[in-house]
């Protein structure tokens, strides 16, 4: 069964649709990525996912007992504050927060899931240091594994390589496919067609045509081959 | 020193200290807040809008003012707040106008209706504070402890959400956090802290207690909760230096602690800026 399903969504800003009747799926353990032009209106996908925007139609339906705030999120280059204070510890619990509900104070095991995150990411030895100090990619990290600390199951991530240098981005990749493999749903934007054909089980294209299907599907699709030549066409 | 210990055994001095540690601690724990969150203009539209009503109070001859000006206040927070994420309307141009309105009226006000004879002072004093913390009822001194209280305990208690709201809000809405409530909750808490802060400084510079211990602190510290800490002890440290030298020196308290805000932040800025960061 779909934990997440979409149907005949439209999307948009003041009565501006920019996606139409968008239909996708996603199973638990698939790994989705999402991509298309700039402005095509991924990152709206990805807000109306997470209940931070509503769609102008259609509907989103979660299932199988994925619940609403068990999804973890990587923002697009989040404009956290330049001068914010505050450590990588601080920032990895707080991803547990809504675990707390009203419960002032974190308890041992939101801890230690911070703990064992900051591990997974290997960021432990950073724990301590300013985030603003750190660099794009270890900055990353920290976000990663504050999303881990708010799922078991479902991960959005809205570019999560972008500003990353070729070998930290392939690592990137690698840790997003291992935490594939250890059972988490993976929703990934990305402008790079090559990782996402990859890596992803699922593509699904969004722009002036409209792709949902497996990536051997997406290989051999027409959507593909438009817009193949649409990017040749505009290098030339 | 032995002056300073002549002074403290009169009551009013006691009551001066406690009343201006109190609300330089409150103010200082929502400042880093409020400056984090670009929200340190809130700060000073809401100052403006507590003179707006204490004006209308002190015409209404209230007995006590706050009973007018803490509903005013929290109300105009609770609004500010929804414009300045609601509309399309610039939320710090919304602001001005309101505070410059609430400030314009209240003079207004006040020089139509008053009967005192020293207008300029009652307006200055409400504007720059007054001598008026050396002059406290023992009721409000009370009404200043719970409020403080209040203020502290509910920061302690809603520290961690405080904190995810601030850093990253859209993470925080994304995972079910209901992050407007706890706007909502900042902003009446701002709001009753700049409604008591009115009796120490005057609303003009209520924003500096809030601002330059966060400001200072933020100099030193690399983590949130060492710049809470840091910003809350620099300046309840700063404001008990002010009002003591202002009691020794005659100087007026309000600008007093500013000013001594100010040093210490000069200070922190050169160690910030020499020192390793911790
Ligand atoms: N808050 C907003 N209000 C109005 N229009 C918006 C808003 N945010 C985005 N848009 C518009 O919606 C369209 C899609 O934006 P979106 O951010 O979803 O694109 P994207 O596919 O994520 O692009 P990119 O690859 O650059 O990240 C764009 O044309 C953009 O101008
Ligand atoms: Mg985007």
């Amino acid at each position: 069964m779909a934990i997440i399903t979409a149907e005949h969504l439209t999307l948009g800003y003041d009565s501006q649709a920019i996606i139409k009747d968008l239909h996708f799926s996603v199973n638990a353990g698939d790994y989705l990525c999402i991509v298309g032009a700039n402005g095509s209106g991924k990152s709206t996908l990805m807000k109306t996912l997470l209940s931070l925007q509503p769609p102008m139609s259609g509907t989103i339906r979660f299932g199988d007992g994925l619940k609403q705030n068990e999804i973890g999120y990587l923002p697009q280059q989040t404009v956290v504050q330049r001068d914010f204070p505050a450590s990588v510890r601080e920032i990895v619990l707080s991803g547990c927060q809504a675990r707390c509900g009203l419960r002032p104070f974190y308890n041992k095991e939101e801890k230690a899931l911070a703990e064992q995150n900051m591990e997974r990411m290997s960021i432990t030895h950073l724990a301590d240091r300013c985030y603003r100090e750190l660099s794009g990619g270890q900055q990353q990290r920290v976000l990663l594994a504050r999303a881990l600390c708010a799922t078991r199951k479902v991960l959005l991530l809205d570019e999560p390589v972008s500003g990353l240098d070729p070998k930290v981005t392939a690592e990137m990749y690698q840790l997003i496919k291992d935490l594939n493999k250890e059972g988490i749903t993976i929703i990934m934007i990305s402008h790079d067609i090559d990782a996402a054909l990859n890596y992803s089980s699922h593509i699904l294209h969004i722009g002036e045509h409209i792709f949902f299907g497996t990536r051997d599907q997406y290989l051999h699709s027409k959507t593909r081959r438009m817009f193949l030549e649409e990017e040749k066409g505009g290098e030339a | 020193m032995d002056k300073i210990g002549l002074y403290l055994q009169y009551p009013f001095v006691r009551y001066a200290l406690i009343v201006g540690v109190l609300i330089a601690l409150c103010s200082s724990l929502l400042g880093v807040t409020l400056v984090l969150k670009r929200f340190s203009f809130i700060g000073d539209g809401l100052s403006h809008v507590a003179f707006g009503a204490m004006s209308i109070a002190a015409v209404l001859n209230l007995t006590n003012h706050m009973l007018l000006v803490l509903p005013i206040t929290v109300l105009s927070a609770i609004l500010l707040l929804r414009t300045g994420q609601n509309t399309k309307i610039k939320g710090d141009a919304a602001i001005a106008m309101i505070s410059v309105g609430a400030l314009a009226f209240g003079y207004l006000i006040m020089n139509i209706f008053s009967t005192s004879s020293n207008l300029s002072g009652d307006v200055c004093s409400t504007l720059f504070g007054s001598t008026s913390i050396l002059t406290l009822s023992i009721w409000e001194v009370v009404l200043c402890i719970v409020l403080s209280l209040a203020v502290v305990v509910i920061f302690v208690l809603f520290y961690h959400k405080i904190f995810a709201v601030t850093f990253d809000e859209s993470f925080a809405k994304a995972t079910g956090i209901k992050a407007d409530q706890y706007n909502l909750l900042i902003a009446v808490v701002i709001a009753v802290i700049i409604v008591l802060a009115m009796n120490l400084v005057g609303s003009l510079l209520i924003s500096a207690l809030v601002i330059f211990p966060a400001l200072s602190a933020m100099r030193m510290f690399g983590s949130f909760r060492a710049v809470t800490i840091c910003s809350a002890v620099l300046s309840v440290i700063c404001a008990f230096l002010g009002i003591m030298i202002s009691i020794v020196a005659g100087t007026p308290v309000g600008s007093t602690i500013v000013a001594v805000d100010v040093a210490a932040f000069a200070i922190c800025y050169v160690i910030g800026r020499f020192g390793k960061k911790a």
